[in-house]
This record gives structure tokens, sequence and C-alpha cells, in this order.
């Protein structure tokens, strides 16, 4: 056992192989998450505009397009499309793997983030605009407070598969933390150590995570009572 | 009626949804001080007339003339005439996630640019005249169907608007917690502050309004004052109406 360890781990540094794999999932799934938000935001903000206001129109037209495409293939034909059609010239694989993730969780925000706006009650929207309040005031300060609180849960179950989709970046040869312990299994022969750490490491970012995000859902629920 | 120029003159104004036409070519003028209930069956639309006034229902016909303007002008800035026109909904419409302060405040402060402690000075007042000033940092979750009411009412009396609209402000609100809001109501009456309340409160009518307008079918059928209403009414609907009530 002490063998194995040393032998996947210490041997060669290639625990290396691991740590800078964790790095590289952290740093795309961290950009893919913020491009996602706001693309997200942004494609359902158009999409709720247009079904309260009927205005938008050829924007939401556009948004459903990108909905349609985005939901109905596959991420790992998307990460290869933007990998050798997009940006064939691109040097950066890390990019290539930002734009793709990110621009495939924008499509999933968009419709959690839709769907929250969408349940708020109408009666909000009147209030705020019978005081005085324009269509985008009411939003900004009445309907989004109430709608981001509504969907962290979903939300943050977005980022948890968005963090985990990451690990088929190896299929543009990029080398995060699945690449990583597959690289170690292949020089080692051994797949219980590497492929079992993978995945521990895995449940380990998710669990924390989640924690962070119950005490900030926690946090947001003592401010109403 | 304490003056001569009407605050809001309503012309022609119908409103259709699809072929329903809810409210049909209803024509009248609301003076400065005045209060105008408007009753009625369900569905003859006088919630949505008074929707219409200020344009949280578009109406699909006729004017609206306010301070000189003509509010259906597409040119015109609502937002800016909406701040001169208070409503109070049925369903509150208090925002939950904000203290019954931030409630009140929001609007002055982000609208009107008053610097916060003046909004809040001003929100306090309003808070002490309806018993509600130790609950200033309360969550609307946290107060009661008329406590709620009476706080949305002075949450639209801090925009100091001209007029204030009201749709069945006590029809959601359980039956001993009606009086507390309707007392309010009556105070801001003897204030001369110019209110249209839609109701099904007879008893308030009957004591504070100077007009009564029953709404049937969209239309109005007949407008009075009190006593005439209730003493001699004239239209067979009227009569038929205030038999089931009284």
């Amino acid at each position: 056992m002490t063998e194995a360890l040393y032998d996947n781990l210490i041997a060669k540094d290639r625990w290396l192989y691991l740590i800078r794999g964790l790095g590289t999932t952290l740093t795309i799934t961290f950009f893919a998450v913020i491009l996602g938000i706001i693309l997200g935001f942004l494609v359902a903000i158009i999409r709720s505009t247009y079904e309260k206001t009927h205005k938008l129109k050829i924007l939401n037209v556009v948004c459903q397009i990108y909905l349609t495409v985005i939901r109905g293939t596959p991420v790992i034909v998307q990460l290869l499309i933007m990998y050798y059609i997009v940006f064939v010239s691109m040097s950066s694989k890390v990019f290539v793997a930002v734009i793709a993730f990110g621009i495939n969780s924008g499509a999933y925000v968009a419709e959690i983030i839709r769907g929250g706006i969408m349940s708020i009650d109408n009666g909000q929207f009147e209030g705020g605009r019978s005081l005085g309040f324009s269509y985008v005031q009411t939003m900004i300060y009445i309907i989004l407070p109430q709608v981001f609180k509504n969907v962290l849960p979903a939300l943050a179950n977005e980022f948890i598969v968005l963090l985990k989709e990451t690990s088929v970046s190896g299929y543009i040869a990029l080398q995060d933390l699945t690449k990583g312990g597959d690289i170690i299994r292949s020089q080692t022969y051994n797949a219980y150590v590497p492929l079992l750490l993978v995945a521990a490491i895995y449940l380990c970012m998710v669990m924390i995570f989640t924690y962070l995000v119950k005490q900030l859902e926690r946090r947001l629920r003592n401010s109403e009572r | 009626m304490s003056d001569k120029t009407p605050l809001i003159q309503i012309k022609h104004l119908s409103k259709a949804f699809g072929s329903l036409h809810a409210v049909k070519d209803v024509s009248t003028d609301i003076f400065k001080g005045e209060v105008v209930v408007i009753v009625g069956p369900s569905g003859s639309g006088k919630s949505t007339f008074l929707r219409c006034l200020n344009r949280l229902e578009e109406p699909t016909g006729g004017e609206i003339i306010m301070d000189g303007v003509n509010l259906m002008d597409p040119k015109v800035d609502m937002d800016k005439h909406r701040q001169k026109m208070g409503m109070v909904f049925q369903h509150f419409n208090l925002f939950p996630h904000m203290t019954i302060l931030k409630n009140m405040t929001i609007a002055p402060v982000k609208l009107q640019g008053k610097t916060k402690s003046e909004a809040e000075e001003t929100a306090m007042m309003y808070l002490q005249r309806v018993g509600l000033a130790d609950r200033a940092n309360a969550y609307p979750n946290q107060l009661s169907g008329g406590q709620k009411q009476r706080i949305a009412i002075v949450r639209a009396l801090c925009m100091a608007p001209e007029v204030m609209l009201f749709d069945e402000p006590t029809s959601a609100l359980d039956p001993e917690m009606v009086g507390e809001v309707l007392k309010v109501m009556t105070d801001l009456a003897k204030e001369k502050t110019t209110m249209v309340v839609v109701t099904h409160e007879m008893g308030f009518a009957r004591e504070v309004a100077d007009r009564i307008m029953f709404m049937a079918d969209g239309q109005v059928l007949e407008e009075g004052t009190p006593e005439e209403f209730f003493n001699n009414p004239k239209n067979p609907r009227l009569k038929e109406f205030l038999s089931k009530i009284i």
C-alpha cells in the first residue's frame, strides 16, 4: 500500500500532475462560471422582458436559438467544435475550454434565472411601477434581489455540474485533474490510487462548495426574519 | 369639491381584452380634494378602470388628462407621472426583502433625490400616524394583513402623490382588520387627500365619499352623492345591486 502510494505520488514528483491538474480544473471552472452567469443573466433578462412586455422580439429569437442549440448538443461536441473549428489558431487551450464551458453553462443558468423572474408575483412589478420606478429600476431594486435568493440552490447545482463536466477537457489534450490522474495511471499501471484520489478531490471540492452555499443561503434567509 | 378645475379629466376611456370590453367609454372628472368611490358587481370593470388611470393596465382608447398632460400621449414619461399617483393594491404588494422603513424610503430616495435621513424622517412621521412606528425595522412577513395594508398606504404617501388610487384595499383582509385600514383612509379623506377608491365597503362609501360611481358591464350607470345614491337610486341595475348588499 505504502509502496503504491509512493510510486503513484512521490516518485518522479507525480503528485504534481494532480496539483497542476486541479489548478487547471479550478481555473476553467471559475472563469466558465463567471462567463455562464453573465451570459445566462443577459439571456434571462431578454427572455423575461419579452415575455412580460413583448419588447426585444429579435433578441428573444436569437436567445431561443442559442438555448436550443446549446442544450440540444453534447458539451464534448461543443468543446471539440470550439477547439478544432472556431478557435483553430488559438494557442491557449484553457481559454478555449473556458469559452466552451461558459457558453454551455450560460444556457442552463439563463433558464434557471428566467424561471426565478417569472415566479415572482406580478404584484411586485406593479408595486414597483406604481411608485414610479421604470421597468429597469423595478428589476434591479425589487425583482432581482428576490430572484437571487430563490434561484441560489438551483444555481449552485449548476455550478457543481459544471465543475465535474470540465473533466472532459482531456478531449482537447488539456491536463486537468482527471487527465492528470489518468497520466499517472498510464505511467504506473496502477488504476486504484490515482483514480480514487481524483474522485476524492472532486468530492471534496463539491462538499466545500456546498457548505459555502449553505452558509450563504442561511445568511440570506436570516435577513427576512 | 374644493376646486373648480379637475385634477384628472378622463375622456372616453376604454379598455378591451381581445373581444372583451372591460371598460367602455367612461368619462368623468376627478377634482382636487375629492373622494370618489367606485362600486359595482364583480367583473364590472371598476378595478380595470382604476388601473387604467396610471396605465398599469394599458387603456385601448380615450384620454386621461392630468396637470394639463394627456397621459395617453406615447411621448409622456409615465414613470414620472406615476410618482404623483399613489396606488394601494388588494394584495399590498410590499417588497418582502426589505424592512418596512426601506419599503417606504426606497422610492423617495431613488426617484425624488431625497437623502436617506429626510426620507426616513417622513416615513417615521407616517408610521407614527398609523400607529406602526415600532415596526419600522420589521419585515412585511412579520405583519398582519391590516398592518401590511396600512404600511402600503403610507408607502404610497411617502411619495407625496397628488392622488391616491385604492384597488379594493380591504378585500383580502380578515374582517377584524378591515376597520383599521378604513380608519386610515377616512383620516386621509378628512385631510382633503384626492382619492379614487374601488371597494365593496358600503359603509365607507356612504360616510366618506363625495361622489359614488356605480359601474356595471364596463360602464358608469349612475353617479351621485351618497345620499342620492343610497336613498334614491334610479338605474334598475343599481337598485338590484343595492338590494343584494344592504
